[in-house]
């Protein structure tokens, strides 16, 4: 098989005597759909951000397209093709829909020490910043101030932020959370799309979203992988199914 | 929208237009002193224009804004004081020599955030102000007297009150025009966003401190440029343009007049100096009423100035 385009290996993070990622060994192929899922503390955000570089771990290896990266910092894996959207909304809020967009567009188009011209009126930046505004739906709202944006744009509109960074890998960190059933049909939908063109590794707490989206999932209990399998396989996987209902201390016991 | 924003033009108009005519006003009606307190103004509102940029825009709240006074005041007094007249010469070394102390401090306190940031700019504000104290050939605590004006050859008169006022009047316009290039480049937008959400800049590719660091440095070589008018006007430059009440007062006329507002600074410097004009030919406790007043002006007019004359809020 090719080299997996993402490749975690015993990957360890602890905060004080708490193992939040324990020895957690993953890979991500081209062109998949990896779910990331497990109850809450996990370990699934921290999992992410070590992966994006805003926490760095204590052991183990992360390879991104065949390059070691445990240790960059979190911009320089961004112009590498490493997205990620925020679990908890992140955005520039007193900026405008466009801006927040176009500025993702302008870190990944050389430096920024230009200090003359009017990077609001630069046709390259704000063309670009429309198309995956549209891409997300919010064509047309590009000059709303995010401040102003519904949740559920907010979420569409992270989405258009990662995109604009044209990666090669997604990570999407709950991009579900607080959507109402509609908007997040709406997620499931847009998220079908953005599979056919780009890699993304989704953490979700949404089961119908994982299970009608993933190529594979990993189940992570206690910052521990339990199983990583095709979603068939998984919702027959009998530790899987103990951690869902809560019964967790046999799942701490295995090994 | 338009009516309010109009209101707005319209005053920044009329303040440009009655800075540009003020020395007509004064020759006119032989009032020397409305140019000499309005001299005092501009310089104050370039260096206030200049501590907007990294507070109101990058926001990086810098508490030791008025070091770059000292250091561009004590680059012209040294100069002078050893035989150094030319301006050619001076105000370089004053621009050069605030840049290098901005580039130092500003690689150092850009490490941390926050309520850190105010007190470490605040800390090497005051090292310099202690280090002036020190300099005891030239003058020490008491100051340094500068006998003659950067002298700029037949280019202009620096003793010419009218002459002078129009310099920094053109130094004052010349840096809202670059910090008003600036702030809309894309390196004003990365800075913009910055002040607006670090973790979300990093996450889309920005290395942040780079962009921190520059915008800093811009701001300390602008600041560095109004000590060198200010030593000009007074003839004079002491440790205390550099004491940290100095740094306040620039960080109040920012706030009183709208940060991150293009013209907010000159706005509330005009307040904040006619102010404390007004108020200390009445009482020598003039501070008192102004307390206040900004008091006032931070609970119920976040946008200052500009902001009640109506600018819109968004970055």
């Amino acid at each position: 098989m090719a080299e997996p385009l993402l490749r975690v290996e015993n990957l360890v993070c602890r905060f004080g005597g708490v193992v939040a990622t324990d020895h957690v060994s993953l890979d991500v192929h081209s062109g998949e759909l990896h779910a990331i899922i497990g109850p809450n503390g996990a370990g699934k955000t921290t999992l992410i951000s070590q992966l994006t570089g805003q926490l760095l771990p204590h052991s183990g290896t992360v390879h991104f397209a065949g390059q070691d990266i445990t240790r960059l910092a979190a911009h320089r894996r961004s112009r590498l093709g490493l997205a990620r959207s925020f679990q908890i909304t992140s955005l520039l809020p007193d900026f405008t829909a466009a801006d927040n967009v176009a500025l993702a567009a302008q870190a990944h188009d050389g430096h920024s020490f230009r200090f003359w011209g009017n990077a609001r009126k630069e046709r390259g930046l704000r063309e670009t910043a429309q198309s995956a505004l549209s891409r997300v739906g919010l064509g047309h709202r590009g000059d709303t101030v995010v401040s102003e944006l519904s949740h559920g744009e907010q979420r569409e509109l992270e989405l258009a932020v990662a995109l604009a960074t044209r990666p090669q890998l997604l990570l999407l960190d709950e991009p579900m959370a607080g959507l109402g059933a509609t908007e997040s049909a709406r997620m499931v939908t847009l998220l079908q799309e953005l599979r056919r063109e780009v890699t993304i590794v989704l953490v979700e707490h949404d089961m119908n979203a994982v299970f009608a989206l993933a190529d594979r999932i990993t189940v992570l209990v206690y910052g521990r992988v339990i199983a990583c399998d095709v979603p068939a396989a998984i919702r027959g996987h009998d530790e899987v199914k103990r951690a869902y209902l809560g019964d967790q201390h046999v799942v701490t016991r295995h090994d | 929208m338009s009516a309010s924003l109009n209101t707005r033009t319209i005053i920044v108009a009329l303040v440009v237009a009655g800075l540009l005519l003020l020395p007509v006003y004064t020759t006119l009606s032989g009032n020397v002193f409305g140019l000499t307190v309005f001299t005092r103004i501009i310089i104050y509102a370039l260096a206030a224009a200049s501590l907007n940029l990294i507070m109101g825009y990058g926001g990086m709240m810098s508490f030791g804004h008025a070091a770059y006074l000292g250091i561009g005041g004590y680059a012209v007094g040294i100069l002078a004081h050893e035989g150094i007249g030319s301006g050619f010469i001076q105000w370089p070394v004053a621009l050069v020599a605030s840049a290098l102390f901005a580039l130092v401090i500003g690689a150092l306190s850009l490490r941390t955030r926050g309520v850190y940031f105010i007190m470490i700019t605040l800390a090497f504000a005051q090292m310099a102000y202690y280090v002036a104290s020190g300099l005891a050939r030239y003058g020490g605590d008491d100051g340094l007297t500068i006998y003659k004006r950067s002298d700029f050859g037949g280019l202009i008169d620096l003793s010419n009150r009218v002459q002078f006022y129009y310099l920094c009047l053109f130094c004052l316009l010349g840096g809202i025009y670059l910090i008003w290039r600036i702030v809309n480049s894309r390196f004003g937008m990365v800075v913009q966003g910055l002040r607006s959400n670090e973790r979300r800049m990093q996450a889309i590719g920005f290395p942040v401190n780079r962009y921190r660091l520059v915008c800093f440095v811009i701001s300390g070589t602008i600041c560095g440029l109004a000590g060198a008018l200010l030593a000009n006007n007074t003839d004079f430059v002491s440790p205390a343009a550099m004491y940290w009440t100095r740094s306040g007062d620039l960080m109040v006329m920012v706030i009183l007049g709208g940060m991150g507002s293009l013209f907010g600074p000159v706005l509330g410097t005009i307040a904040f100096l006619l102010l404390e004009e007004a108020l200390s030919q009445f009482t020598e406790y003039w501070a008192l009423v102004m307390g206040p007043m900004l008091l006032l002006i931070v609970l119920f007019a976040r946008g200052g100035i500009d902001g009640m004359l109506g600018r819109p809020r968004r970055g």
